[in-house]
């Protein structure tokens, strides 16, 4: 029953996306991308990583969070802190980013979860301005000025990897028994604590596991622009993951991926349209609300079933 | 002592603004159960009505005040009408994305259309001198702005006990507060219920607008961001959906605010606040004046 296979489908999503990294990074080697779509590049994989973590607390659990920015701010900050001026490897800062992020998330998870939607938003979107302040405040990294000068380490290597851990492993704890706990908790918060669900639980943990995700893409950021400042995380940049996850389905992963992609390559286009585009953006936020609520795809996915024969067991969806 | 009470002095006025545009929020929630993020905006457009108001109309400020509620208040209804009302019925979720892209699209087609210019109220608009006060032998000072701010705030609030308590359409909003379903079997019109509170909460944040940029003499797009947040934590500090809450908890609030930077550092002010607002979710979910509910299924 529980025999760990290697499916036909694993092995071409492995391959396919080994096959994008390896074109890309041929790319990039060979100087046929240029600096500005490098830049925009890395933003995509960073954003992918942003909206795809966030789908998993707002999407798939259905718990609105505003603090993302905040949690990427506590990733990055930490991840600086230890290149900068600890000179730790490039993983380790990561690691202890995205752990830094979790226990962020577990902090004001805790208290904040067992409340309703509406005061978690808020709740959450005070955090990130109370991380905002504090990073304000504390002189040790930087104060109001940031901290200048963190090494690049930050490379296409870098994102993709963290980038395919990301998806692979929300991917696979969404169809795990805990992230079906968490889709229950979204669909009807009642009933599935009448089924036995520890509903805190479920939501400090999805709560968690998105922030650690966003302390890597922090991390990832600080290490690729040289520079953070505590207003690299208002509440805007938020907003701005939120846009994705809407836009792209609320409880898919194909749909963040692609909204993802879709929006940094839109803003790169779009960039001294700054305003209006925002003003796009938001008028699209309210008629896709209005008029499908639960966003473009949905909870649909695309998969790779769509485009490979089956073969006796029907499989869950692959995401990518 | 008197440095304190002068903090005190301080902290009222700014807190009477807090207690205006929470209200609207408090109002809201009450009767929709929705956080509606664009309140703050509202202010910023209302502040802007009461500029272009006093600026090309050359009117004084008491119709500037005037103009300001009217116009917010048409802006508070159609927002309801458009974004908020198709979403009655749907998902929590789903309207509260909607208050947020609503929220967004005020802020940038504010910056798309004023621009990020910084204005002021034009020097003169209001007479501001300096008062002395004497409160139990001790010597303080209060501008007639200040003084301003506490009439305007308290004479709103009258009104507003007033409509909520001595009117038929007050008495149509704690109806549908109450329980929407009911009150609609009882032949309330509970669309046009909801319209009017919109229409009055966003006067009261053209109002809360108004002052708050004679107050911090500036107007600029994004001004309704951080005092609309605020104001909420003082509307969940007091109790959300209570009208005395939102009033206690404005007041609370700007004198606690003020104090922080008074006696600590103004750059802990904001993180402070937001603090506050997750220890009051901890230890008093309900509010300071709000009541415990158990949830029924």
């Amino acid at each position: 029953m529980t025999k760990v296979q290697f499916s036909r489908k694993n092995f071409f999503a492995l391959a396919g996306a080994l096959l994008v990294y390896f074109i890309i990074a041929s790319l990039l080697s060979t100087g046929m991308i240029s600096k500005f779509q490098e830049i925009n590049l890395m933003m995509l994989g960073i954003n992918i990583i942003l909206a795809v973590s966030l789908n998993l607390i707002v999407g798939f659990t259905g718990q609105l969070a505003l603090g993302h920015a905040g949690f990427m701010a506590v990733g990055a900050y930490v991840a600086a802190v230890l290149t900068l001026k600890l000179h730790q490897p490039f993983l380790l800062a990561i690691i202890a980013g995205a752990v830094a992020a979790a226990i962020a998330g577990l902090i004001i998870g805790l208290p904040t979860l067992r409340l309703k939607g509406d005061y978690l938003a808020i709740a959450t979107l005070g955090f990130g301005e109370i991380i905002k302040g504090l990073a304000n405040n504390i002189n040790y990294i930087g104060g109001a000025a940031g901290m200048i000068g963190i090494p690049r380490l930050t490379n296409w290597t870098w994102v993709y990897l963290m980038m395919v851990v990301t998806i692979i492993v929300t991917v696979n704890f969404i169809n795990s028994t805990h992230g079906r706990a968490c889709i229950a908790i979204r669909e009807n918060e009642i009933a599935a604590e009448t089924m036995g669900i520890n509903t805190t639980y479920y939501k400090v943990l999805a709560f968690a596991m998105g922030a650690f995700f966003a302390g890597i893409a922090g991390a990832l950021y600080a290490h690729y622009f040289y520079l953070i400042q505590p207003t690299t995380f208002t509440f805007f940049r938020s907003f701005d993951i939120l846009v994705m996850v809407v836009f792209g389905g609320l409880g898919s992963i194909t749909g963040s991926i692609i909204a993802a992609a879709g929006i940094t390559i839109t803003n790169a286009a779009l960039q001294d349209l700054a305003v209006l585009r925002m003003v796009i953006y938001a008028l699209l936020l309210i008629v896709i609300m209005v008029f499908r609520p639960q966003g473009l795809m949905g909870t649909g996915e695309f998969t790779l079933d769509r485009w490979m024969p089956k073969r006796g067991e029907a499989g869950g969806s692959a995401g990518n | 002592m008197a440095g304190f009470l002068q903090q005190v002095i301080n902290g009222l006025s700014l807190g009477s603004i807090y207690a205006l545009i929470a209200l609207g929020y408090t109002m809201v929630y009450g009767i929709i159960q929705l956080i509606n993020f664009a309140h703050g905006d509202i202010l910023m457009v209302g502040a802007y009505i009461g500029f272009f108001a006093v600026v090309y109309l050359k009117l004084n400020i008491w119709w500037a005040f005037i103009i300001a509620m009217a116009g917010a208040s048409l802006l508070g209804v159609i927002i309801e009408r458009v974004a908020y009302k198709p979403l009655r019925n749907a998902p929590r979720l789903a309207a509260l994305i909607t208050a947020i892209g609503m929220s967004l699209l005020l802020e940038n087609g504010g910056l798309m259309i004023l621009g990020t210019d910084i204005r002021s109220y034009p020097v003169g608009t209001i007479t501001n001198k300096q008062l002395p006060l004497s409160f139990l032998g001790i010597q303080l000072t209060a501008t007639t702005l200040q003084l301003l701010i506490l009439a305007v705030t308290v004479v709103m609030m009258i009104i507003l006990q007033y409509i909520v308590h001595y009117t038929w359409t007050g008495k149509a909003m704690r109806a549908v507060s109450y329980d929407r379903d009911a009150a609609r079997l009882m032949g309330i019109n509970v669309d046009e219920t909801i319209s009017v509170t919109f229409a009055l909460g966003s006067a009261f944040a053209a109002v809360a607008g108004i002052l708050l940029g004679l107050y911090y003499n500036t107007i600029q797009p994004l001004m309704g961001i951080m005092p609309g947040l605020k104001a909420f934590v003082a509307a969940v500090i007091g109790g959300i959906g209570l009208i005395p809450g939102a009033m206690l908890g404005g007041f609370a609030l700007g004198v606690f605010e003020t104090m922080v930077s008074g006696y600590w550092s103004s750059k802990m002010r904001d993180p402070i606040v937001f603090i506050l607002l997750i220890l009051i979710l901890l230890l008093k979910p309900a509010g300071l004046l709000g009541r415990n509910n158990t949830e029924k299924v």
